[in-house]
Protein backbone atom coordinates (compact mmCIF):
# COMPACT_ATOMS: atom_id res chain seq x y z
CA UNK A 1 0.00 0.00 0.00
CA UNK A 2 1.22 3.51 -0.78
CA UNK A 3 1.55 5.91 2.07
CA UNK A 4 -0.49 8.58 0.38
CA UNK A 5 -3.35 10.43 1.98
CA UNK A 6 -5.67 8.89 -0.62
CA UNK A 7 -4.70 5.37 0.30
CA UNK A 8 -5.44 6.12 3.92
CA UNK A 9 -8.73 7.78 3.07
CA UNK A 10 -9.63 4.61 1.21
CA UNK A 11 -9.43 2.64 4.47
CA UNK A 12 -12.43 4.50 5.83
CA UNK A 13 -14.82 2.24 3.94
CA UNK A 14 -13.75 -0.64 6.18
CA UNK A 15 -15.01 1.16 9.29
CA UNK A 16 -18.81 1.19 9.36
CA UNK A 17 -19.06 3.55 12.32
CA UNK A 18 -17.24 6.28 10.39
CA UNK A 19 -20.31 6.59 8.15
CA UNK A 20 -22.42 7.50 11.10
CA UNK A 21 -24.11 10.81 11.60
CA UNK A 22 -24.21 12.20 15.13
CA UNK A 23 -26.11 14.95 16.93
CA UNK A 24 -27.81 17.17 14.36
CA UNK A 25 -26.93 14.99 11.41
CA UNK A 26 -23.25 15.92 11.57
CA UNK A 27 -20.54 13.75 10.06
CA UNK A 28 -18.66 11.98 12.83
CA UNK A 29 -15.08 13.18 13.29
CA UNK A 30 -13.55 10.65 15.64
CA UNK A 31 -10.50 12.03 17.44
CA UNK A 32 -10.62 9.96 20.61
CA UNK A 33 -8.33 7.22 19.38
CA UNK A 34 -6.01 7.28 22.37
CA UNK A 35 -8.99 6.10 24.43
CA UNK A 36 -10.03 3.41 21.97
CA UNK A 37 -9.99 3.05 18.21
CA UNK A 38 -12.82 2.10 15.87
CA UNK A 39 -12.98 -1.44 14.45
CA UNK A 40 -12.85 -2.48 10.80
CA UNK A 41 -15.29 -4.99 9.30
CA UNK A 42 -12.51 -7.56 9.19
CA UNK A 43 -12.41 -7.62 13.00
CA UNK A 44 -16.17 -7.39 13.51
CA UNK A 45 -16.80 -10.18 11.01
CA UNK A 46 -14.19 -12.47 12.54
CA UNK A 47 -15.89 -12.20 15.92
CA UNK A 48 -19.34 -12.91 14.56
CA UNK A 49 -18.00 -15.74 12.39
CA UNK A 50 -16.49 -17.28 15.49
CA UNK A 51 -19.79 -17.23 17.37
CA UNK A 52 -21.81 -18.33 14.35
CA UNK A 53 -19.61 -21.16 13.19
CA UNK A 54 -17.05 -22.28 15.76
CA UNK A 55 -17.91 -21.28 19.31
CA UNK A 56 -16.42 -23.69 21.81
CA UNK A 57 -14.26 -23.71 24.89
CA UNK A 58 -10.61 -24.29 24.13
CA UNK A 59 -7.64 -26.45 25.16
CA UNK A 60 -9.61 -29.35 26.60
CA UNK A 61 -12.32 -31.06 24.56
CA UNK A 62 -11.39 -33.12 21.51
CA UNK A 63 -14.41 -32.40 19.35
CA UNK A 64 -14.21 -30.52 16.05
CA UNK A 65 -15.37 -27.13 17.29
CA UNK A 66 -12.95 -27.19 20.22
CA UNK A 67 -10.07 -27.98 17.92
CA UNK A 68 -10.96 -25.20 15.50
CA UNK A 69 -11.38 -22.68 18.28
CA UNK A 70 -8.15 -23.70 19.98
CA UNK A 71 -6.28 -23.41 16.74
CA UNK A 72 -7.63 -19.96 15.94
CA UNK A 73 -6.89 -18.78 19.48
CA UNK A 74 -3.33 -20.12 19.46
CA UNK A 75 -2.78 -18.83 15.96
CA UNK A 76 -3.33 -15.31 17.33
CA UNK A 77 -0.53 -15.87 19.78
CA UNK A 78 1.81 -16.63 16.89
CA UNK A 79 0.59 -13.57 14.99
CA UNK A 80 1.25 -11.33 17.99
CA UNK A 81 4.70 -12.85 18.48
CA UNK A 82 5.63 -12.25 14.86
CA UNK A 83 4.24 -8.73 14.94
CA UNK A 84 6.55 -7.86 17.84
CA UNK A 85 9.47 -9.94 16.58
CA UNK A 86 9.30 -12.32 19.51
CA UNK A 87 10.78 -15.72 18.70
CA UNK A 88 8.99 -17.83 21.28
CA UNK A 89 5.23 -17.29 21.26
CA UNK A 90 4.96 -18.91 24.69
CA UNK A 91 6.15 -15.56 25.99
CA UNK A 92 2.91 -13.94 24.82
CA UNK A 93 0.36 -13.93 27.65
CA UNK A 94 -3.20 -12.87 26.88
CA UNK A 95 -4.72 -10.58 29.47
CA UNK A 96 -7.70 -8.23 29.54
CA UNK A 97 -5.67 -5.16 28.71
CA UNK A 98 -2.75 -3.00 29.78
CA UNK A 99 -4.20 -2.50 33.23
CA UNK A 100 -4.45 -6.20 33.92
CA UNK A 101 -0.99 -6.82 32.48
CA UNK A 102 0.65 -4.30 34.79
CA UNK A 103 -1.29 -5.60 37.78
CA UNK A 104 -0.19 -9.11 36.91
CA UNK A 105 3.46 -8.06 37.04
CA UNK A 106 2.99 -6.03 40.23
CA UNK A 107 1.32 -8.97 41.92
CA UNK A 108 3.11 -12.00 40.59
CA UNK A 109 6.60 -10.59 40.15
CA UNK A 110 6.43 -7.67 42.55
CA UNK A 111 5.35 -9.58 45.62
CA UNK A 112 8.22 -12.03 45.34
CA UNK A 113 10.92 -9.57 44.38
CA UNK A 114 10.25 -6.25 46.11
CA UNK A 115 10.99 -5.90 49.79
CA UNK A 116 11.17 -3.23 52.46
CA UNK A 117 13.28 -0.24 51.43
CA UNK A 118 13.40 -1.17 47.75
CA UNK A 119 12.55 1.43 45.11
CA UNK A 120 10.17 1.27 42.16
CA UNK A 121 10.62 4.10 39.67
CA UNK A 122 7.79 5.39 37.52
CA UNK A 123 7.26 8.75 35.78
CA UNK A 124 5.08 11.82 36.09
CA UNK A 125 3.34 11.14 32.80
CA UNK A 126 1.96 7.71 33.60
CA UNK A 127 -1.60 6.54 33.23
CA UNK A 128 -3.17 5.62 36.59
CA UNK A 129 -2.74 1.98 35.62
CA UNK A 130 1.04 2.40 35.84
CA UNK A 131 0.89 4.21 39.19
CA UNK A 132 -1.79 2.67 41.38
CA UNK A 133 -0.60 -0.99 41.18
CA UNK A 134 2.84 0.21 42.30
CA UNK A 135 1.38 2.26 45.12
CA UNK A 136 -0.43 -0.85 46.32
CA UNK A 137 2.73 -2.93 46.09
CA UNK A 138 5.11 -0.43 47.69
CA UNK A 139 2.65 0.28 50.51
CA UNK A 140 2.26 -3.41 51.21
CA UNK A 141 6.02 -4.01 51.15
CA UNK A 142 7.07 -0.74 52.81
CA UNK A 143 9.04 -0.04 49.67
CA UNK A 144 9.29 3.38 48.00
CA UNK A 145 7.74 4.74 44.83
CA UNK A 146 9.77 7.42 43.02
CA UNK A 147 8.98 9.55 40.01
CA UNK A 148 11.04 10.74 37.07
CA UNK A 149 9.75 14.31 36.61
CA UNK A 150 9.10 15.94 33.27
CA UNK A 151 10.62 19.20 32.05
CA UNK A 152 8.79 22.15 30.47
CA UNK A 153 8.96 20.42 27.13
CA UNK A 154 7.07 17.42 28.50
CA UNK A 155 10.15 15.18 28.35
CA UNK A 156 11.55 12.93 31.08
CA UNK A 157 14.43 14.31 33.18
CA UNK A 158 16.67 11.29 32.95
CA UNK A 159 19.36 12.56 35.32
CA UNK A 160 16.86 11.76 38.06
CA UNK A 161 16.86 8.16 36.89
CA UNK A 162 20.65 8.12 37.35
CA UNK A 163 20.24 9.38 40.90
CA UNK A 164 17.71 6.70 41.74
CA UNK A 165 19.77 3.94 40.14
CA UNK A 166 22.88 5.01 42.03
CA UNK A 167 21.18 4.14 45.34
CA UNK A 168 21.38 0.47 44.36
CA UNK A 169 17.87 -0.03 45.73
CA UNK A 170 15.85 0.17 42.52
CA UNK A 171 14.09 -3.08 41.59
CA UNK A 172 12.02 -1.92 38.65
CA UNK A 173 11.71 1.06 36.33
CA UNK A 174 8.28 1.30 34.71
CA UNK A 175 7.26 3.89 32.13
CA UNK A 176 5.00 4.48 29.18
CA UNK A 177 6.54 4.22 25.73
CA UNK A 178 4.36 7.13 24.70
CA UNK A 179 2.43 9.46 26.99
CA UNK A 180 -1.32 9.25 26.48
CA UNK A 181 -1.67 12.97 27.27
CA UNK A 182 1.40 14.75 25.91
CA UNK A 183 2.17 12.29 23.16
CA UNK A 184 5.84 12.36 24.20
CA UNK A 185 7.75 9.33 22.98
CA UNK A 186 10.04 8.15 25.76
CA UNK A 187 13.76 7.61 25.09
CA UNK A 188 13.42 3.85 25.44
CA UNK A 189 16.93 2.87 24.40
CA UNK A 190 18.56 5.21 26.86
CA UNK A 191 16.35 4.18 29.76
CA UNK A 192 16.74 0.48 29.07
CA UNK A 193 20.50 0.70 28.71
CA UNK A 194 20.85 2.63 31.99
CA UNK A 195 18.70 0.03 33.74
CA UNK A 196 20.53 -2.92 32.22
CA UNK A 197 23.86 -1.48 33.36
CA UNK A 198 22.44 -1.28 36.85
CA UNK A 199 20.88 -4.76 36.65
CA UNK A 200 17.39 -3.33 37.10
CA UNK A 201 14.22 -4.69 35.50
CA UNK A 202 12.22 -2.55 33.08
CA UNK A 203 8.50 -2.56 32.31
CA UNK A 204 7.20 -0.68 29.27
CA UNK A 205 3.55 0.39 29.10
CA UNK A 206 3.14 0.27 25.34
CA UNK A 207 -0.60 1.00 25.25
CA UNK A 208 0.03 4.12 23.15
CA UNK A 209 3.03 2.98 21.13
CA UNK A 210 2.34 -0.47 19.68
CA UNK A 211 -0.77 0.79 17.84
CA UNK A 212 1.16 3.57 16.11
CA UNK A 213 4.73 2.55 15.40
CA UNK A 214 6.94 -0.41 14.64
CA UNK A 215 8.15 -2.17 17.75
CA UNK A 216 10.86 -4.80 17.80
CA UNK A 217 10.97 -6.56 21.14
CA UNK A 218 14.09 -8.41 20.17
CA UNK A 219 15.93 -5.10 20.10
CA UNK A 220 14.33 -3.13 22.92
CA UNK A 221 15.69 -5.33 25.67
CA UNK A 222 13.07 -4.59 28.33
CA UNK A 223 11.81 -7.26 30.73
CA UNK A 224 8.06 -6.68 30.64
CA UNK A 225 5.98 -5.17 27.87
CA UNK A 226 2.23 -4.55 28.02
CA UNK A 227 -0.44 -3.22 25.67
CA UNK A 228 -4.18 -3.29 24.83
CA UNK A 229 -5.80 -4.60 21.65
CA UNK A 230 -8.69 -2.14 21.66
CA UNK A 231 -6.38 0.82 20.99
CA UNK A 232 -5.20 -0.83 17.76
CA UNK A 233 -8.41 -1.74 15.90
CA UNK A 234 -8.99 -4.82 18.04
CA UNK A 235 -11.88 -5.64 20.35
CA UNK A 236 -12.03 -4.59 23.99
CA UNK A 237 -11.04 -7.13 26.60
CA UNK A 238 -7.85 -8.36 24.94
CA UNK A 239 -4.38 -7.28 25.90
CA UNK A 240 -0.91 -8.73 25.87
CA UNK A 241 1.81 -9.13 28.45
CA UNK A 242 5.17 -10.13 27.10
CA UNK A 243 8.09 -11.10 29.29
CA UNK A 244 11.15 -13.25 28.79
CA UNK A 245 10.57 -16.93 29.34
CA UNK A 246 13.18 -17.13 32.12
CA UNK A 247 11.41 -14.36 34.01
CA UNK A 248 7.94 -15.82 33.52
CA UNK A 249 9.08 -19.26 34.59
CA UNK A 250 10.40 -17.97 37.88
CA UNK A 251 7.30 -15.91 38.60
CA UNK A 252 4.48 -17.06 40.88
CA UNK A 253 1.09 -17.35 39.21
CA UNK A 254 -1.42 -14.47 39.22
CA UNK A 255 -4.92 -15.97 39.19
CA UNK A 256 -5.49 -19.55 40.27
CA UNK A 257 -8.01 -21.84 38.61
CA UNK A 258 -8.57 -23.90 35.51
CA UNK A 259 -6.06 -24.03 32.66
CA UNK A 260 -3.17 -22.71 34.72
CA UNK A 261 -2.57 -26.01 36.48
CA UNK A 262 -0.70 -29.18 35.68
CA UNK A 263 -2.01 -31.32 38.55
CA UNK A 264 -4.26 -30.37 41.42
CA UNK A 265 -4.33 -32.32 44.65
CA UNK A 266 -6.20 -31.56 47.81
CA UNK A 267 -3.53 -29.32 49.27
CA UNK A 268 -1.09 -28.61 46.52
CA UNK A 269 -0.95 -27.87 42.83
CA UNK A 270 1.72 -27.78 40.17
CA UNK A 271 1.64 -25.11 37.49
CA UNK A 272 1.04 -25.54 33.82
CA UNK A 273 3.66 -24.54 31.28
CA UNK A 274 3.90 -21.08 29.77
CA UNK A 275 1.84 -19.26 28.71
CA UNK A 276 -1.06 -21.12 30.36
CA UNK A 277 0.33 -20.68 33.85
CA UNK A 278 -0.81 -17.05 33.57
CA UNK A 279 -4.07 -17.64 31.73
CA UNK A 280 -6.43 -19.03 34.36
CA UNK A 281 -10.04 -19.63 33.43
CA UNK A 282 -11.81 -19.47 30.08
CA UNK A 283 -10.15 -16.66 28.19
CA UNK A 284 -11.77 -14.07 25.92
CA UNK A 285 -11.65 -16.47 22.97
CA UNK A 286 -13.77 -14.58 20.44
CA UNK A 287 -12.01 -11.28 20.96
CA UNK A 288 -8.54 -12.80 20.87
CA UNK A 289 -9.46 -14.29 17.49
CA UNK A 290 -10.78 -10.89 16.37
CA UNK A 291 -7.56 -9.28 17.53
CA UNK A 292 -5.58 -11.38 15.03
CA UNK A 293 -7.49 -9.64 12.23
CA UNK A 294 -6.63 -6.23 13.66
CA UNK A 295 -2.92 -7.02 13.58
CA UNK A 296 -3.16 -8.40 10.07
CA UNK A 297 -4.94 -5.21 9.02
CA UNK A 298 -2.23 -2.99 10.50
CA UNK A 299 0.57 -5.07 9.03
CA UNK A 300 -0.97 -4.79 5.60
CA UNK A 301 -0.78 -1.02 5.82
CA UNK A 302 2.66 -1.16 7.39
CA UNK A 303 3.54 0.30 10.78
CA UNK A 304 6.03 2.76 9.29
CA UNK A 305 3.38 4.10 6.93
CA UNK A 306 1.01 4.49 9.86
CA UNK A 307 3.60 6.42 11.84
CA UNK A 308 4.23 8.72 8.87
CA UNK A 309 0.55 9.31 8.25
CA UNK A 310 0.00 10.29 11.88
CA UNK A 311 3.08 12.49 11.87
CA UNK A 312 1.67 14.36 8.87
CA UNK A 313 -1.66 14.84 10.63
CA UNK A 314 0.02 15.92 13.87
CA UNK A 315 2.22 18.48 12.13
CA UNK A 316 -0.77 19.89 10.29
CA UNK A 317 -2.95 20.02 13.41
CA UNK A 318 -0.21 21.68 15.49
CA UNK A 319 0.30 24.33 12.80
CA UNK A 320 -3.40 25.09 12.55
CA UNK A 321 -3.99 25.07 16.29
CA UNK A 322 -1.12 27.48 16.90
CA UNK A 323 -3.06 30.04 14.86
CA UNK A 324 -6.00 30.03 17.30
CA UNK A 325 -5.60 32.83 19.84
CA UNK A 326 -5.81 31.73 23.45
CA UNK A 327 -5.08 28.08 22.74
CA UNK A 328 -2.40 26.47 24.92
CA UNK A 329 -0.66 23.37 23.56
CA UNK A 330 1.04 20.95 25.93
CA UNK A 331 4.07 18.79 25.22
CA UNK A 332 7.05 19.06 22.98
CA UNK A 333 6.96 21.40 19.98
CA UNK A 334 8.93 18.91 17.88
CA UNK A 335 6.41 16.65 16.10
CA UNK A 336 9.04 13.94 15.54
CA UNK A 337 9.31 13.44 19.27
CA UNK A 338 5.62 12.81 19.73
CA UNK A 339 2.81 10.57 18.60
CA UNK A 340 -0.55 11.63 17.22
CA UNK A 341 -1.86 12.96 20.51
CA UNK A 342 -2.46 16.66 21.12
CA UNK A 343 -3.52 18.00 24.50
CA UNK A 344 -4.63 21.60 24.77
CA UNK A 345 -6.57 24.12 26.74
CA UNK A 346 -8.54 26.98 25.35
CA UNK A 347 -8.43 30.21 27.31
CA UNK A 348 -10.24 29.70 30.58
CA UNK A 349 -12.93 27.55 29.01
CA UNK A 350 -13.20 24.27 30.87
CA UNK A 351 -12.39 21.20 28.71
CA UNK A 352 -15.81 19.75 29.41
CA UNK A 353 -17.42 22.79 27.88
CA UNK A 354 -15.10 22.67 24.88
CA UNK A 355 -15.91 18.96 24.45
CA UNK A 356 -19.65 19.51 24.67
CA UNK A 357 -19.66 22.44 22.24
CA UNK A 358 -17.58 20.78 19.54
CA UNK A 359 -19.52 17.54 19.96
CA UNK A 360 -22.44 19.41 18.41
CA UNK A 361 -20.36 19.64 15.27
CA UNK A 362 -19.79 15.89 15.41
CA UNK A 363 -16.22 16.16 16.70
CA UNK A 364 -15.37 13.57 19.34
CA UNK A 365 -12.38 14.48 21.49
CA UNK A 366 -11.61 13.65 25.09
CA UNK A 367 -11.94 16.16 27.90
CA UNK A 368 -10.77 15.39 31.38
CA UNK A 369 -7.74 14.18 33.28
CA UNK A 370 -7.12 11.20 30.96
CA UNK A 371 -6.41 8.95 33.94
CA UNK A 372 -3.24 10.96 34.50
CA UNK A 373 -3.94 13.11 37.53
CA UNK A 374 -0.29 13.13 38.60
CA UNK A 375 0.52 14.79 35.28
CA UNK A 376 -2.44 17.18 35.58
CA UNK A 377 -1.05 18.29 38.94
CA UNK A 378 2.32 18.87 37.32
CA UNK A 379 0.77 20.92 34.50
CA UNK A 380 -1.24 22.73 37.16
CA UNK A 381 -4.56 22.11 35.43
CA UNK A 382 -7.60 20.07 36.46
CA UNK A 383 -8.14 18.77 32.95
CA UNK A 384 -7.20 19.17 29.30
CA UNK A 385 -8.76 18.59 25.90
CA UNK A 386 -7.17 15.83 23.87
CA UNK A 387 -7.43 15.10 20.18
CA UNK A 388 -5.79 11.86 19.08
CA UNK A 389 -5.46 10.49 15.56
CA UNK A 390 -5.41 7.16 13.81
CA UNK A 391 -5.11 5.66 10.37
CA UNK A 392 -8.56 6.71 9.12
CA UNK A 393 -8.30 10.38 10.10
CA UNK A 394 -7.79 13.10 7.49
CA UNK A 395 -6.65 16.70 7.22
CA UNK A 396 -10.20 17.69 6.30
CA UNK A 397 -11.31 16.37 9.67
CA UNK A 398 -8.70 18.51 11.37
CA UNK A 399 -10.21 21.49 9.54
CA UNK A 400 -13.59 20.58 11.04
CA UNK A 401 -11.99 20.54 14.49
CA UNK A 402 -10.43 23.96 13.94
CA UNK A 403 -13.76 25.46 12.85
CA UNK A 404 -15.50 23.85 15.80
CA UNK A 405 -12.92 25.37 18.15
CA UNK A 406 -13.54 28.79 16.65
CA UNK A 407 -17.18 28.24 17.53
CA UNK A 408 -16.24 27.72 21.17
CA UNK A 409 -14.70 31.16 21.17
CA UNK A 410 -17.98 32.59 19.85
CA UNK A 411 -20.13 30.84 22.44
CA UNK A 412 -17.89 32.03 25.26
CA UNK A 413 -17.57 35.49 23.69
CA UNK A 414 -13.78 35.29 23.78
CA UNK B 1 -25.08 29.12 17.99
CA UNK B 2 -27.98 31.10 19.41
CA UNK B 3 -30.58 29.07 21.21
CA UNK B 4 -27.98 26.63 22.55
CA UNK B 5 -29.85 24.51 25.12
CA UNK B 6 -26.89 24.36 27.49
CA UNK B 7 -24.71 27.38 26.92
CA UNK B 8 -27.28 30.09 27.51
CA UNK B 9 -26.34 33.70 28.22
CA UNK B 10 -27.00 33.04 31.89
CA UNK B 11 -24.68 30.03 32.12
CA UNK B 12 -21.88 31.77 30.27
CA UNK B 13 -22.28 34.85 32.44
CA UNK B 14 -22.17 32.85 35.68
CA UNK B 15 -19.19 30.87 34.51
CA UNK B 16 -17.28 34.06 33.85
CA UNK B 17 -18.44 35.82 36.99
CA UNK B 18 -19.49 33.24 39.53
CA UNK B 19 -21.51 34.43 42.53
CA UNK B 20 -20.35 33.84 46.07
CA UNK B 21 -16.98 32.67 44.83
CA UNK B 22 -14.37 32.46 47.57
CA UNK B 23 -13.63 30.87 50.86
CA UNK B 24 -14.91 31.25 54.43
CA UNK B 25 -12.21 30.66 57.05
CA UNK B 26 -13.32 28.34 59.84
CA UNK B 27 -16.74 27.86 58.25
CA UNK B 28 -19.27 25.86 60.24
CA UNK B 29 -19.67 23.60 57.26
CA UNK B 30 -16.87 22.91 54.81
CA UNK B 31 -17.62 20.25 52.26
CA UNK B 32 -15.10 19.19 49.62
CA UNK B 33 -16.22 17.08 46.70
CA UNK B 34 -14.86 15.95 43.36
CA UNK B 35 -16.21 14.51 40.18
CA UNK B 36 -13.97 11.52 39.49
CA UNK B 37 -14.93 11.55 35.82
CA UNK B 38 -13.42 14.89 35.00
CA UNK B 39 -11.35 15.80 38.03
CA UNK B 40 -13.50 18.81 38.87
CA UNK B 41 -13.37 19.81 42.51
CA UNK B 42 -15.46 22.15 44.60
CA UNK B 43 -15.33 23.35 48.17
CA UNK B 44 -18.56 24.59 49.69
CA UNK B 45 -18.47 26.78 52.82
CA UNK B 46 -21.50 27.60 54.97
CA UNK B 47 -22.01 29.48 58.21
CA UNK B 48 -25.13 28.73 60.21
CA UNK B 49 -26.70 31.22 62.61
CA UNK B 50 -30.01 30.68 64.29
CA UNK B 51 -30.63 27.61 62.15
CA UNK B 52 -30.29 29.76 59.04
CA UNK B 53 -27.63 29.93 56.40
CA UNK B 54 -26.08 33.26 57.19
CA UNK B 55 -23.14 33.05 54.85
CA UNK B 56 -22.23 30.83 51.91
CA UNK B 57 -19.33 30.66 49.49
CA UNK B 58 -17.74 28.14 47.17
CA UNK B 59 -14.53 27.77 45.26
CA UNK B 60 -12.93 25.19 43.02
CA UNK B 61 -12.37 24.22 39.40
CA UNK B 62 -15.21 23.21 37.20
CA UNK B 63 -16.88 23.60 33.85
CA UNK B 64 -19.38 26.34 33.05
CA UNK B 65 -22.31 24.15 34.09
CA UNK B 66 -20.72 23.30 37.42
CA UNK B 67 -19.79 26.92 38.13
CA UNK B 68 -23.22 28.23 37.16
CA UNK B 69 -25.00 25.66 39.32
CA UNK B 70 -22.77 26.41 42.32
CA UNK B 71 -23.48 30.11 41.83
CA UNK B 72 -27.23 29.71 41.60
CA UNK B 73 -27.40 27.20 44.42
CA UNK B 74 -25.51 29.49 46.78
CA UNK B 75 -27.74 32.42 45.79
CA UNK B 76 -30.88 30.37 46.37
CA UNK B 77 -29.99 29.04 49.81
CA UNK B 78 -28.58 32.18 51.40
CA UNK B 79 -30.79 33.26 54.31
CA UNK B 80 -32.89 30.09 54.14
CA UNK B 81 -33.49 27.88 57.17
CA UNK B 82 -31.80 24.50 57.30
CA UNK B 83 -35.22 22.86 57.15
CA UNK B 84 -35.96 24.61 53.86
CA UNK B 85 -32.58 23.73 52.48
CA UNK B 86 -32.96 20.08 53.43
CA UNK B 87 -36.02 19.89 51.19
CA UNK B 88 -34.34 21.63 48.30
CA UNK B 89 -34.29 19.26 45.32
CA UNK B 90 -32.56 19.01 41.99
CA UNK B 91 -35.52 20.14 39.91
CA UNK B 92 -35.56 23.49 41.68
CA UNK B 93 -31.89 24.01 40.93
CA UNK B 94 -31.97 22.79 37.33
CA UNK B 95 -35.08 24.76 36.39
CA UNK B 96 -33.52 27.95 37.70
CA UNK B 97 -30.93 27.59 34.94
CA UNK B 98 -33.17 25.98 32.35
CA UNK B 99 -31.17 22.78 32.54
CA UNK B 100 -33.97 20.28 33.33
CA UNK B 101 -33.37 18.66 29.95
CA UNK B 102 -29.90 17.47 31.06
CA UNK B 103 -31.50 14.72 33.14
CA UNK B 104 -32.57 13.07 29.90
CA UNK B 105 -30.08 14.36 27.36
CA UNK B 106 -26.77 14.13 29.13
CA UNK B 107 -26.15 11.59 31.85
CA UNK B 108 -22.54 12.80 31.91
CA UNK B 109 -23.10 16.52 32.20
CA UNK B 110 -25.85 16.15 34.79
CA UNK B 111 -23.08 15.18 37.20
CA UNK B 112 -21.42 18.54 36.61
CA UNK B 113 -24.68 20.29 37.38
CA UNK B 114 -25.49 18.42 40.57
CA UNK B 115 -22.06 18.28 42.21
CA UNK B 116 -23.04 21.47 44.04
CA UNK B 117 -26.26 20.04 45.45
CA UNK B 118 -24.58 16.78 46.37
CA UNK B 119 -21.97 18.67 48.40
CA UNK B 120 -24.66 20.75 50.07
CA UNK B 121 -26.63 17.71 51.18
CA UNK B 122 -23.54 15.89 52.44
CA UNK B 123 -22.33 19.05 54.15
CA UNK B 124 -25.55 19.57 56.06
CA UNK B 125 -25.74 15.90 56.94
CA UNK B 126 -22.30 15.93 58.53
CA UNK B 127 -23.07 19.22 60.26
CA UNK B 128 -26.01 17.62 62.03
CA UNK B 129 -24.35 14.29 62.70
CA UNK B 130 -20.81 15.32 63.58
CA UNK B 131 -21.18 18.83 64.98
CA UNK B 132 -24.68 18.85 66.47
CA UNK B 133 -24.85 15.14 67.33
CA UNK B 134 -28.38 15.24 65.99
CA UNK B 135 -28.82 12.39 63.57
CA UNK B 136 -32.58 12.76 63.70
CA UNK B 137 -32.43 16.13 61.97
CA UNK B 138 -29.83 14.80 59.56
CA UNK B 139 -32.36 12.23 58.38
CA UNK B 140 -31.29 10.42 55.27
CA UNK B 141 -29.67 13.42 53.57
CA UNK B 142 -26.53 11.37 53.04
CA UNK B 143 -28.47 8.78 51.07
CA UNK B 144 -30.24 11.47 49.12
CA UNK B 145 -26.86 12.94 48.25
CA UNK B 146 -25.43 9.61 47.24
CA UNK B 147 -28.40 8.83 45.01
CA UNK B 148 -28.68 12.24 43.40
CA UNK B 149 -27.28 10.98 40.09
C1 LIG C 1 -0.54 4.85 28.46
C2 LIG C 1 -1.71 4.01 28.87
N1 LIG C 1 -1.53 3.04 29.76
C3 LIG C 1 -2.53 2.24 30.15
C4 LIG C 1 -3.80 2.39 29.66
C5 LIG C 1 -4.89 1.49 30.17
O1 LIG C 1 -5.32 0.64 29.18
P1 LIG C 1 -6.57 -0.32 29.40
O2 LIG C 1 -7.68 0.55 29.90
O3 LIG C 1 -6.83 -0.89 28.06
O4 LIG C 1 -6.19 -1.34 30.41
C6 LIG C 1 -4.04 3.39 28.73
C7 LIG C 1 -5.40 3.59 28.19
O5 LIG C 1 -6.11 4.50 28.42
C8 LIG C 1 -2.97 4.22 28.33
O6 LIG C 1 -3.17 5.21 27.45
Amino acid sequence: MQSTADAFEDLRKDFPVLNRRVRDDKKLVYFDNAATTQKPNQVIDAISDYYQNHNSNIHRAVHALAEESTEAFENTRDIVAKFLNVEDSREIIFVRGTTEGINLVAYAWGRDNVKEGDIIVTTEYEHHSNIVPWQLLTQEKKAQLKYIDIDDNGELMLDQLDDYLSTGKVKLVTFSHMSNVLGTISPVEEIVSKCKNAGVKVLIDAAQSVPHMKVNLNEIGCDFFVFSGHKMLGPTGVGVLWAKKEVLEKMSPFLGGGDMIREVHKYETTWNDLPYKFEAGTPNIADVIGFAKAIEYLEKIGMDNIRNHELELTKYALEEMKKIPGLTLYGTKEPEKRGGVISFNFNSVHPHDVGTIIDKDGVAIRSGHHCAQVLMEKLNVAATNRASFYIYNTKEEIDVLITALQNVAKVFKL
Amino acid sequence: MSGDPIYTEMIIEYSRNPSNFGKIDNAHIHQHDANPLCGDTIDLYLNIDDNKISEVKFDGHGCAICMACCSVLTEMIKGKTLDDVKKFDKDELLSELGLEHLVKTSPVRIKCALLSLKSLKFGIYSYFVDKMKDSESAGNLNEEAANLY
